[in-house]
């Protein structure tokens, strides 16, 4: 018989271990979060990344030897951004009809995520090398790291910030928008995919069908207005 | 199923080809998921055939950024001291982004409808 420190070691070398670790977490993610009756935040990303980060620290295992596992996951996210069509277009009546109140609240809460973020992180004292990496945090990932390497920002830094944004914001919406009495649910999800791109949008398809193609759509336009604003505004605060 | 993935990744491929023999600055996926929408509009039946895998995978889009979050948490330190500050930032940034949102949306849909 094998001692655990063989199987260990076995099983540390391939993806197996880290792909079925990271659906586990997330599983348990989810059931924690039925169980609280879907409060948003007791959110399941938030779960399963805190859980997979101690177990990592715990057996000493590196980002890279879980990544392993865990990029068939990750691969996942670009097909999945594709599929985002199939619930625009089952609600394009819907978004066409909306044109004017999206193009409005997209500048809205684009400038808004850009401009509140340099201010309060300026008057607090965070760095300039920071706040360059800090400006392009609505947009997903990808746009954002680009932006960010466009205007001198750290891409690493700016992922890191990317996603502290989307977990943020799949946490603190659902509050938000009940205290302010919206109950629409274009507007609901059209915010939230504007001012936290993807994992926004993943806490909106938990609300419904219409708020998670609102808020596809406003991830997608924000990218575009992220990479073309983002620039102009950082000269503003550096 | 496989042939709804195949046509997803298909778009993909598509869109990251296009994103750099084009010199565009738009990652692939977002290339694709434009792309696919308009052949939608131009050829409603390829709905049907897509319709159960995407919304499969759409139902699941939380477990698909787990893995980038665990990367998150060894370069959190790379902000030092500065983390309290910028995590204060971002929280209140996304909730005014939110709020302005949402307000707007709603106020100019109030306007359109009188």
């Amino acid at each position: 018989m094998n001692d655990f420190a063989d199987i260990w070691s076995y099983l540390a070398q391939g993806p197996l271990l880290w792909l079925t670790a990271t659906l586990i977490a997330y599983l348990f993610g989810t059931w924690l979060q039925r169980l609280s009756g879907t409060k948003p935040w007791v959110n399941p990303v938030l779960i399963a990344v805190a859980i997979l980060a101690g177990v990592l620290v715990l057996t000493g295992t590196a980002y890279e030897t879980y990544f392993e596992g865990a990029q068939f996951v990750h691969f996942m996210l670009g097909p999945a951004t594709v599929a985002l069509a199939i619930p625009l277009y089952d609600n394009r009546a819907l978004i066409r009809a909306s044109a004017l109140p999206m193009l409005a609240a997209l500048l809205a809460g684009s400038l808004v995520a850009i401009l509140s973020a340099l201010a309060i992180a300026r008057a607090i004292g965070v760095s300039t090398e920071v706040l360059v990496s800090l400006a392009p945090k609505s947009a997903t990932a990808p746009v954002a790291l680009g932006v960010a390497e466009a205007i001198g920002g750290s891409p690493t830094l700016t992922a890191v910030l990317v996603i502290l944004t989307g977990i943020t914001g799949a946490v603190i919406a659902s509050p938000i928008l009940n205290l302010l009495r919206i109950r629409d649910d274009r507007a609901r999800g059209f915010a939230l995919g504007t001012a936290s791109h993807g994992i926004g949008t993943a806490r909106a398809f938990q609300e419904s069908q219409t708020s998670g193609a609102f808020s596809g759509v406003a991830m997608g336009l924000n990218a575009i207005l992220t990479a073309l604003i983002a620039p102009v505004i950082i000269r503003l605060f550096t | 199923m496989i042939q709804s993935i195949a046509i997803l990744l298909g778009y993909q491929l598509a869109g990251e080809i296009a994103a750099r023999a084009l010199g565009l600055s738009l990652p692939g996926p977002v290339l694709g998921f434009a792309a696919l929408f308009l052949t939608l509009l131009l050829w409603p039946p390829l709905h049907a055939i897509m319709a159960p895998t995407a919304r499969g995978l759409l139902a699941h889009l939380s477990l698909l950024f787990v893995p980038a979050g665990v990367g998150i948490v060894r370069h959190i330190s790379s902000l030092g001291d500065q983390s309290l500050a910028v995590l204060a930032a971002i929280v209140a940034s996304t909730a005014l982004a939110i709020a302005a949102g949402a307000t707007v949306f709603v106020l100019v849909d109030r306007v359109m409808r009188r």
